[in-house]
Parts: structure tokens; sequence; C-alpha cells
């Protein structure tokens, strides 16, 4: 700052503590100031985190239905040997579109959804950091979505494996649109989920309520917040890979090119070293989920909350420099091998402290056997499993022989639907009454979960057996005298019983929505902030910024003896759209954030990157440059300066009443 | 928490009625497979291990099989009595909630003989794979494999050398060196009653090594997804004594010796020469296609197609005929055959010893 030029008014404007009382005038102006237009245009436009983390939830369970009827599809066809029921290339293309869409199009997204609910409910704030930024990242997971399912109705779809490797994926072996759709498909995805990832990240530095200091916030915010971090690390790199593949192919470089100096390795070095990374960020969240939400039914706190997060974390790290362990069997000498099989290894310490800290949560708790704590029980069980069988994939010369058998396809559904889906229905069940003021059935809930956990594991722990029989992965069919007939038609059967257990949970989940009784506030009595919102909680969230004391707000009288933190009166944010930023460690009250109005721009930047890689994907590159054109004037609308988003206050300071507990934070734009 | 009290008592049986027979199934499987393995299933390589590469391995298996079966049972025990676990009178006040002190022991104990059960196993997977990751002496042998959509070509470097397809013979006992390199795509080589997989990179020579301790065939199977036809990718390896091994290589060092000068057979050879001989070869004959399989020797050999179907001249004529209803998008068209034609094929390639 110069001393010279005449200084404009200060940045600064004092906070006021106060109350809004639901039903007065104040409220019923918060409300206005935040809610979205009614009809399709708020629909377009909101850019409210709550309705577009339950879009990421319906989408994502959307793509996990049809990568679950792709799965049975399969298990038709593998029920007995020989069976003609699909021809290899559909065979090819099923299981590739179901390993995308349920890691690419279900995993991650669905905890998106969850994290995109909770995180501002959570820490006690109006909304994301970026709100826009959200919404444009559902945009384009949903555009990125449909357009790897383009060429499926053509039997043109990706039919490579998820994992794609070169050169089997290059034009040489590959000449239809196929790959084309894949490597565009998931360069677009990258987009959606990188910023996901930025705006995690800031809100976790910026946007928690005051006194929420780091060690206060839940485990799920740790989980995701680790999971976005990784991101942001490992998704550049499959983007990357993707695009020079899309080069190679339609451009004519040969960076995968063996003829041409090119190396087919390299496209395995640049997948994993995404992809690792990727499977603790599908499982992270699901993790903090159960390390939130068990404890409730237990009705105690998590035990070890600061080992648990830690152990988060440093799964995460160590993911880094574990990718080789999906190479073991490519060469690379004996002695660099060791090194990432004992990096692999040490990975199952973080997870015992995680399973440890659950199972003593439960003893030393009482448990509470609801619908939600069936899930997270069976969570904890899959989980150990899941895990142990890692294990035996992170021996070197073990994993010679499991892996690419049907002893990791076990391995990785435990991984995945244990600790992905199991948690992801138990949570659904959880917050259902907080997305929609209703209640799930308990009686259809428990009917549900056993049919599901009793369908999940005799669909899945004969594959086990099949990979120790030696059955390879993504074969179409096999032989009769293999040994393999009576394994895969448990498994075949088991799936279905598993398939039941999820049409019983949407049954439960449809009916619930219309039919539910009404839940009110706090149905479990957890500790936590979004339970003291209304179900389903005001557009605003908070009509004042809550003040944190601790880990366990709303249980804080009968865990000290004392309330602490205030939840109603706190810093009154009402002059539009506004939020309160934090510091990064402490959760002092920082700045005043001018949050954005509604917007199209998201979506109509979401359309133009769609119209771009359809360009792209039919080498029609006058459809990209319109796309292109698309983008840059989205984006000039997105950009463009607003008066109302002002950074001046023009009302004098010397009218607000000043006390100890006032602070004047600066004030600042968000996008 | 209204119906909480309504639900507990129903729900804790349920839930360790449902968990006794979870770990009841799981027990049945693993229990029962075994007994599935043993009669009829040639790659099983968790019970089945014939050589210095494997055998480690197979028991390094059943450690850690016996390793995690042993926590999973500890944990799971846990789990179950931290839910059944009798709880005093005091802590059944729906609105206490327990102190968040209290419980911590569980994980530094649990984390730390975790710690000590898995850096034990660490140091047995060290000591196998120093075992196992390269052979005690010099191979005797160097063979070349090279891997195909969707077949194998092995090709021997000793003088004379000798090329042939899917089916490699090795002498008992003797640890023999593999050359892996790929045609097209990634493929991967493994016998796993031999040795662990490696994949065949294009653009890279990788190597592996095997030894059978005993004669016998053992099956071998691509692993690494490369297309329509992965499933349709296995390959045997015969292990028999050297004196049998030497003769046997003496014999497909031969070039095609014609044995029979028939009508039928020379008609054959023509028909082969016109419609086969583009991608296949038959040493000492015009035939030298190079894309497919080396037909010299085919009748030695006990397994067409990449080890989908047992060499019987009949299933060689379906194979020529049918190739795309048997193995569909292999390279290997369907070859309109008329009677006369037929018969003139078998002849020729019944010649093939």
């Amino acid at each position: 700052m110069t001393e010279h030029a005449p200084s404009p008014p200060p940045l600064r404007r004092t906070l006021i503590l106060g109350r809004i009382e639901p039903g007065s005038d104040e409220e019923r102006a918060l409300r206005e100031i935040w809610e979205a237009p009614p009809g399709w245009r708020g629909w377009l436009s909101t850019v409210d985190h709550k309705s577009i983390g339950l879009r990421y939830l319906v989408t994502a369970f959307l793509f996990l239905i049809a990568g679950g009827i792709e799965a049975l599809i399969m298990r038709v066809q593998l029920a007995r040997p020989d069976a003609h029921v699909l021809t290899p290339e559909q065979y090819n293309q099923l299981f590739t579109m179901h390993g995308v869409t349920m890691i690419f199009l279900y995993a991650l997204p669905v905890l998106s959804g969850f994290s995109n609910y909770l995180w501002p409910l959570v820490l006690g704030a109006r909304d994301m950091a970026f709100p826009r930024l959200n919404a444009l990242s559902y945009w384009i997971f949903l555009f990125a979505g449909l357009f790897l399912y383009a060429s499926f109705p053509f039997g043109e779809a990706p039919n490579a494996g998820w994992f794609n490797y070169a050169p089997l994926s290059g034009l040489t072996y590959n000449t239809g649109p196929n790959i084309d759709v894949y490597a565009l498909g998931m360069v677009l995805l990258g987009i959606s989920t990188t910023v996901g990832s930025m705006n995690f990240v800031v809100t976790f530095l910026r946007m928690r309520a005051p006194g929420m200091s780091v060690d206060r916030v839940p485990v799920l915010v740790w989980g995701t917040l680790t999971a976005s971090g990784g991101n942001l690390l490992a998704v550049p790199s499959v983007s990357l890979a993707f695009f020079l593949l899309w080069l190679d192919r339609r451009i004519g470089t040969h960076f995968f090119d063996v003829m041409n100096g090119g190396r087919a390795l390299l496209w395995q070095h640049l997948f994993w070293i995404f992809a690792h990374p990727w499977v603790y960020a599908v499982v992270l969240p699901a993790m903090g989920i159960v390390s939130d939400a068990l404890p409730v039914f237990c009705r105690r706190p998590l035990v070890g909350y600061l080992p648990v997060a830690m152990s988060t974390v440093a799964t995460m790290t160590v993911g880094f420099v574990v990718w080789i362990h999906h190479m073991f069997a490519t060469g690379i000498p004996a002695l660099a091998l060791s090194f990432f099989g004992a990096a692999s290894m040490v990975i199952a310490i973080p997870s015992a402290v995680a399973t440890f800290a659950w199972i003593a949560t439960i003893w030393t708790g009482r448990p509470v056997f609801r619908v939600p704590f069936l899930y997270f029980a069976g969570f904890v069980f899959l989980f150990v499993i899941g895990g142990l069988s890692g294990v035996l994939t992170a021996a070197v010369p073990l994993d010679w022989q499991l892996t690419d058998t049907y002893f990791v396809v076990a391995h990785l559904h435990y991984v995945l639907l244990g600790i992905n889906v199991f948690p992801v229905i138990g949570g659904i069940y959880f917050w259902f009454p907080k997305f929609t003021g209703r209640m799930m059935s308990e009686r259809i809930g428990r009917v549900g979960f056993w049919i599901l956990f009793v369908g999940f594991n005799v669909a899945f722990f004969p594959m086990h057996i099949a990979g120790l029989l030696g059955m390879p992965r993504r074969i179409y069919t096999y032989a009769p005298d293999m040994g393999w007939n009576t394994v895969n038609m448990i498994t075949s059967v088991g799936a279905f019983v598993f398939a039941l257990g999820v049409l019983v949970f949407l049954v439960d989940f449809v009916y619930s929505v219309r039919r539910g009784p009404a839940a009110g506030d706090n149905p479990w009595d957890a500790p936590t902030l979004e339970w003291s919102t209304s179900s389903p909680p005001p557009p605003y969230n908070f009509a004042v910024s809550p003040r944190i004391a601790s880990r366990h707000p709303l249980w804080e009288e009968r865990l000290s003896g004392r309330m602490r933190s205030q939840l109603t009166v706190g810093y009154v944010l009402n002059r539009g759209r506004e939020a309160l930023g934090t510091s990064a460690l402490d959760g002092d009250p920082d700045v005043i954030l001018k949050m954005p109005e509604d917007s199209y721009a998201p979506f109509w930047l979401g359309v133009a990157s769609l119209v771009f890689f359809t360009g792209l994907a039919l080498t029609a590159w006058w459809l990209a440059g319109v796309g292109l054109l698309g983008c840059a004037g989205a984006i000039v609308v997105w950009l463009w300066p607003r008066r109302e988003l002002g950074q001046r206050d023009d009302s004098p300071d010397d009218d607000a009443p000043k006390s100890n507990n006032t602070r004047s934070p600066r004030a600042g734009a968000t996008s | 928490m209204n119906n909480d009290a309504a639900n507990r008592t129903p729900s804790r049986e349920n839930l360790h009625g449902g968990g006794r027979v979870a770990v009841l199934a799981l027990a049945l499987l693993l229990t029962a497979s075994p007994a599935v393995t043993h009669a009829d299933a040639p790659l099983n390589y968790f019970l089945h291990a014939a050589g210095p590469a494997a055998t480690p391995t197979m028991r390094l298996g059943w450690a850690l099989a016996a390793l995690v079966t042993v926590v999973a049972l500890i944990v799971v025990v846990l789990l179950i009595g931290a839910i059944a676990r009798r709880r005093s009178g005091a802590e059944r006040d729906e609105r206490h909630v327990h102190a968040e002190g209290g419980g911590m022991h569980w994980v530094w104990i649990g984390t730390a003989i975790s710690s000590v059960a898995l850096f034990a196993a660490l140091a047995y997977v060290l000591v196998t794979l120093e075992s196992v990751a390269s052979p005690g002496r010099e191979p005797t042998l160097t063979i070349a494999v090279t891997a195909y959509d969707w077949w194998w070509k092995i090709d021997y470097a000793g003088e004379p050398a000798v090329t042939t397809a899917n089916e490699i013979h090795i002498p008992v006992g003797e640890p023999v060196k593999i050359q892996l390199k790929s045609a097209d795509v990634i493929h991967a080589f493994w016998v796993p009653l031999l040795a662990g997989k490696t994949q065949t990179i294009p653009g890279v020579i990788n190597e592996q090594w095997i030894q059978a301790d005993r004669a016998g065939v053992y099956r071998g199977q691509c692993t690494q997804f490369c297309g329509a036809q992965h499933a349709h990718m296995a390959f045997e390896v015969i292990a028999e004594p050297r004196a049998q091994f030497d003769a046997w290589y003496a014999s497909q060092a031969k070039p095609y010796a014609p044995v029979s000068a028939a009508v039928d057979v020379r008609a054959g050879a023509e028909l082969f020469n016109e419609r086969c001989a583009g991608c296949h070869a038959i040493r000492g004959t015009d035939a030298n296609g190079a894309q497919a399989p080396d037909l010299t020797h085919l009748n030695t050999r006990r397994l067409i197609a990449a080890g989908t179907l047992p060499n019987t001249a009949q299933n060689q004529l379906d194979w020529i005929q049918h190739a795309q209803r048997i193995k569909p998008d292999s390279l290997m068209p369907s070859i309109a055959l008329s009677a006369t034609d037929a018969a003139a094929l078998t002849a020729y390639l019944r010649t093939l010893q």
C-alpha cells in the first residue's frame, strides 16, 4: 500500500453478534436471499450445495444401477462354462463399462454427493467456498458420464478395460471410436474432479465455523479433504495419459507407439500413479462416514479421533508410493519391487488403527441396532476381509500368482463395495432424515441389509477361490474342465441376491421419500452441527454463524457438563449472500465472503465443454471451435464484475455495537 | 430414538445369528474348495507347485492365508463380542452419552500386534522373493516365447533352432530361462504350477525362469487382457526326462518329411499352400507364413487353437471350417471347404508328424 494516493474506505466491517428467530422477518429475508428461483430456472442455475449434493447422490446411484445391470449380464454369461449369452466383444465392452461406471461415475461422485451436501452443514458454513465451481463440477460430471455412455447404444463402447493398457487401446488394435470416447470422456471428467477437489480443499481451509479448529472437524471432512488433496496430485497424471493416448490415436504422435520409439509401459505408470491414490480417494471419505456415524449408534464419541484422522492422511500419503504393486508382473527388477511391496504392506497399519478404533467404539459404547448401525458393523467385517486379502496381494512373489486372477476381483470388490457401498447405503439411511425430513423404514431397511450382506458374501467370497484355482480376470468364458464351474455358479447366484438387496433398498428409498414418517431435526440424537438445523435444512443452512467449542456441539452438555458452543447466538451475516471466512488452523473469523448469486454460467460452461469434447471425438474441428468459443463466452459471463459482489462497505462502522466478541474482518468476494 | 428399546432385542439376535451363519458359510467354502480343486483344476497354484520357482511361493501363500484367516477370525470375534457384550444397567439410559476418553488401549495394542505380525510377514515375503526371483544355478536352456493375438510362438535358439507353438517342452529338474516378447499388445505368460506370471510387452524383452521337478503337463494361460480372445490363449509346458526331451527336440528340428505321395495328400498340400501358407509355415515346403503357428510338426502337439481343443483330426477340420465360431474375432478365418477339399486337407495335415 502506498501512502500517496487518497486512501479508499477501509475494507472493514464490524461483525454483529445476534439471534435470528425462525419465522421472524429477518429469517424470511434471509431465506429469500438464499433460495433458488422456482422451476427449471432454479434447477439450472442453483449453486446451493444441498441441491448439488443430492444431484450427485442420485446421479451416481443411477450410474451404480447401470453398472450393476452390466455386472448381472456378465454373471449370466459366466454362470456356466462355454456359454454364448454374449459375444467376446460384447463381454469386453460390458466389463469395461462396468469398471468405468463403478469406479469413475459411481464411487467418487457418490462420496462427492455426501460431502457436498454435508460439508457446509457439519462445518457450520453457508455454502462451499466456490458455489459456482461446485455447480460446474456437477454439470461436467453429468456430461462426462453421458459422454462416456454415448457410444454404448451403437455397440462401440470402450472395450479395452478400465485400465485401458496401450497398445491394445492404440489405433492399431482398436480402430473404432470406442477408445476415443473413453480417452476424451476421462479428460472431461478430470475437470470435474479437479474443480471439485479444489473446492473441498479451500472450503476446509476457509469455511469452518468460528472456533472449529482443525481438530474439531468430523472425520468425513478429513476423509474428503485427503481424497481431494490426493486427486489434485493424481488426476493430472491420468488426464495427461488419456490426452497423450488421444494424440497418438488422432493426431499421429507416438507416445505409446513402440514401432516409433514410444513406450508401452509408460501408460501403466501414468495410469497407476493416478489409479492407486484414486482407490484411496473412493474409500477414505466412506471410512469417514463410518467414523462419524457409527459412534452415534454406540452412544459415545469415536475412540481415537486423532489417530483415525492421522491414519486417513497417512494412508493417502503412503498410497502415492505404491502404484507399482499393480505392475509387479511387468518385469521390474525384484529389488525395486521389494520396496513397493513393503510400502504396500505398511498401508495395513493405518487401516489397523481405524479398525481397532471402530471396534473399541462399539465395545466401550452401547450399540443401538438401527439400520445404519447394521451397515456400519457389516462394513467393519468386509473392510477386514478386503484389507487382509490386500496384504496377500502386496506380497510380491505371491502377487505374481494372484495378480490378474479372480482373487484380485474378489479383493477389489470387498474393498469397493465393502468400504464404499455399505457405508454409502448406511449413510443414506443415516442422513435421509436430514435430506428429506422423513425417516426410511426400519423394517424394510433391516431386510434389505441382510439380503445385501448375505448376497455380497455369496457373490464375492467364492471369487477368492476362483482366483486360487487360477481363473484369470476378464475372460468372457471358460472351459468346463478347469474346476471353476461351481464357484462361478455360486457367484452368479450371489450377484442376483445382492441385486435383490439393492432393489429392496431402492423401494424403501422411493417409498420413504413420499410416505416416510416425519423425522424431526435430530432423530438419531447425533452430536454434529448438521443435526442442529431443521430437516431438511433451510436454504441458508444457519441463520447466524454458530461458534464451536468442541467436536460434538450437540452432546457438549452431556459430555462436559456445560454447553460452550453457541448455536443460536452468532455472527449475523444478512446483507445479501454472505458467509464467514475463517483462519486455516484455528477457525478464527477473518473475512466476510460475498457469495455469488445463482448463475447459469456453470451450466453453459459445462454444455460448451461437452460440445468441445464432442467435436474432438468426432474430429469435427469446427464443432470443437464452437465449443471453445462457448467456453470462453461462459467464462466471461462468469467472471463479469458485479456491483452486488462489491467489496466496499458503505454503512458507517460507528453504528455497529462494539463488544469483546465482535471482530472486524476484511471483506472479499468468492466465486 | 423412539423405537430404540423395542428394536434392540430382536436385532441383536439377528446380527448375532447372521454373523455366525456368515462365518460358518465362509469356513465351509474354504474347506470345501480343496476337494474341488484337487481333482480337476489344472491352474490351482494354491495347493500345487512343481518346481523351485513356485513351491516357496505356494508355502508363502499358505502362511499368509493362515495368518490372515487367524487375524480375520480374531477381529470378527472381537466385533461380535463388542456388539453382543452385556452392558450394565446404568448404561441403558437413552440420553446417556459415554465420555470421549477410554478405549485407546484397543487402538495401541491392536495396532502394535498387527504391525509385528505384518513385519514378520514382510520378512518372510522378502526371503521368498529372493528365492524365487532367480534360479540357484545357470539355466541350461533358453526359450524365447513371443505372444501373439491369441497364441504363443515358441523359439528354441539351439543348434539347430526349433520353432513351435503353444507347447513348450522342457527337461525335468533343470532351470529354464524364458525370454518374453510380444508381437502386438501386452500379454502375460503364466504357468502357475511352475512360476508366477510376467507380462510380455512390445518393445521390451522380459525374462523369467521355470523349472519342473516332476515330469508332467503343466497348463499355462495368458492373464493380461489382450482383446477379443483373451479367454482362449492357453498353452502347455511339457516336462520330460532329459533323454526324452532331447529326442523330442531332434524330431522337432527336422523339416517336413513327405511320408506319403497319395493323391489326396498332394492335393491337400496344394490347397494348404494356396489357402493357408500366407500365415502358416511348414518348414521344408513352400509354406513360410510367419503370422500364425508353425505347423511343421502339428500332430505332435496335444492341443490346437492355443489350448482350446484336443488335437484330433476332426477338431483340426472343425477349427479350419469354424474358427470364427470357436474363437470369434480371432485372426484365423472360418474357411469354407468342399467335402473333397476337406478330405484332402485332412490327409495332408495327417502327415505333419
